[in-house]
């Protein structure tokens, strides 16, 4: 069977920044991912990132996945792409397809950092053609160039629901409305600022009902909420639109977490079940490590520096690093982390994983 | 009907008023000056590491509203295509005697032309009025965040803050 010192799974932004941790301390990095190209969902982000210098703020995501490809292929670490690993076996043997045969691979260290996946939300017609995730309207514009419609309706104001809506007006189509059923707008305000100068009315407190249409999207009704989320009758209105995004969220993708025999912790203001883990991104599975949106939904800059932790971690456990060293190297990323997690957006994130951490120490279960 | 950032996506004159972005009434008179739109804490400070003269301030914690410091701000308009939330603009009220100049950032495709007459838009991209496109910036620094100014009548120089885009 074939070996190597570190694998990791996913190659995205927590992947790759974790590659070029472990490589650099001098590891060997074996990087699995089940697509076709690296670089997760950075390559799709066009828009300039926030955060500070040392978090390349000003800079637009798809040039941070440009340097992490580059940093990876001159620290030399082999990347198996077109490779889905589906379970994680007993002494970290990791069992994955490529060119549709089962293979395996064994470990001596594994970080996971599998990511998320878009929640679904049902309605009638949701199954109509011309409904999508926001993130897959994100790939056919910014990835495969072709637009998904050119009348569109975003349902959810989280980041996503914002940028994408941005992107897709960059790209040419018209967002005509986008709706959220919180009383306020859950992302950036310079967001949605930036979608409302260019004229797309944002409705909260308004849900989607129903989408209309034969045989594809031709419209959508959508109705008022009240303050307990119920419809209010005579507030319906029918929108002409071909195509409806969904942006309501995202979940972790934690199915390997699971078979591994992670113990796991229900942290909503994380997305759902995530595996604990401690201060090194460690979960309750010696040397097996997660990162990034597996282990609590946040973003790009967050899931980079959760990378770098574990990766800091992992090679410190193989004797790469000396305990100072990686202490040293550790305390930098936290600072940089900590500061990605305050302010009002941040401070919720910042609790919440705090209280995650604390559980692996003997904390109380999050309720 | 209810306002604010969180609530329509548009901050307030309320909001706009208490932050610490905007230039003061005497500072407006003077000449070109940033008129920083940042009313959430949010943790970003671009605006204050790409400011060559120390005009804006962010300072630690790094989510604090950045600060204009008008009398060091010379109106270069660096920080109007740094700002990743494309919330910094800069005005230059007394123009002409009749008009003033408006430069935002632009993210679409096609730019305006430079002498073209557009349909300029409030922040709530309502039309204002018609303007004219005096300069276009589009600098490789920038990174395909091209600045735009129009030339509006000077009423308006408080309203414009974009245009509409041409498909």
């Amino acid at each position: 069977m074939k070996k190597t010192q570190v694998a990791i799974i996913g190659a995205g932004p927590a992947g790759l920044a974790a590659a070029i941790e472990v490589a650099r301390a001098g590891g060997e990095v074996t990087l699995l991912d089940e697509n076709h190209k690296p670089g997760g969902q950075l390559f799709k982000q066009i828009h300039k990132f926030f955060g500070s210098r040392e978090h390349r703020a000003g800079t637009r995501g798809f040039r941070i996945g440009e340097k992490l490809l580059e940093d990876t292929e001159k620290l030399g670490v082999k990347v198996l792409l077109d490779s889905p690993v589906y379970s994680i076996f007993k002494d970290f043997v990791i069992g994955y397809i490529s060119d549709g045969r089962e293979k395996a691979i064994q470990a001596e260290r594994i970080i996971l950092a599998t990511g998320a996946s878009e929640n679904a939300l049902a309605f009638p017609g949701c199954t109509l053609p011309g409904v999508m995730g926001a993130g897959a309207a994100q790939t056919m514009i910014n990835v495969h160039r072709v637009l998904p419609g050119k009348k569109i309706i975003m349902v959810g104001s989280g980041n996503v629901g914002l940028i994408v809506s941005y992107q897709l007006l960059q790209a040419g189509a018209d967002v005509i409305a986008l709706i959220e059923a919180a009383a306020e707008i859950g992302g950036y305000g310079v967001h949605a600022s930036k979608i409302r100068r260019a004229g797309v009315p944002i409705y909260t407190s308004y849900t989607i009902q129903e989408v209309i249409g034969k045989n594809s999207v031709e419209g959508a009704v959508i109705v008022g909420l009240d303050e307990k989320w119920k419809p209010i009758k005579g507030t319906e209105k029918l929108i002409e639109a071909d195509t409806v995004c969904i942006a309501v969220g995202l979940s972790p993708l934690a199915e390997l977490a699971w078979l591994a025999g992670c113990e796991f912790a229900f942290v909503p203001s994380l997305g759902g079940h995530v595996p604990k883990h401690d201060r090194n991104m460690e979960t309750t599975i010696k040397g097996l490590y997660a990162a990034g949106d597996l282990t609590g939904i946040e973003e790009a800059s967050s899931a980079m520096e959760e990378g770098r932790l574990a990766g800091i971690a992992c090679a410190e456990s193989l004797g790469l690093y000396s305990k100072e060293e990686a202490r040293d190297l550790k305390e930098k990323v936290w600072a940089r982390l900590n500061t990605l997690r305050t302010g009002p957006f941040g401070k919720k994130r910042r609790d919440a994983k705090d209280k995650l951490i604390e559980m692996m120490e003997g904390g109380a279960d999050i309720g | 009907m209810a306002k604010g950032i969180k609530k329509t996506g548009v901050p307030s004159w309320e909001e706009l008023k208490s932050s610490p972005g905007l230039p003061d009434a005497d500072r407006l008179e003077e000449g070109p000056v940033a008129f920083i739109e940042c009313v959430q804490e949010i943790p970003c400070n671009p605006c204050e590491t790409v400011c060559p003269f120390g005009a804006i301030e962010v300072g630690s914690p790094i989510t604090n509203l950045p600060k204009l410091y008008g009398e060091k701000c010379t109106g270069c308009g660096l920080c109007v295509a740094a700002c990743p939330g494309l919330a910094i603009f800069k005005v230059h009220k007394n123009y002409t005697n009749t008009t003033s100049l408006v430069e935002f950032p632009f993210e679409y495709h096609p730019l305006p032309k430079t002498g073209e007459t557009v349909r300029c838009v409030n922040r709530e991209g309502k039309f204002v009025v018609e303007g004219k496109v005096v300069k276009i910036r589009n600098s490789k620094q920038f990174d395909a965040t091209a600045l735009v100014t129009v030339e509006v009548p000077k009423k308006y120089f408080l309203e414009v803050r974009s245009i509409e885009r041409k498909r």
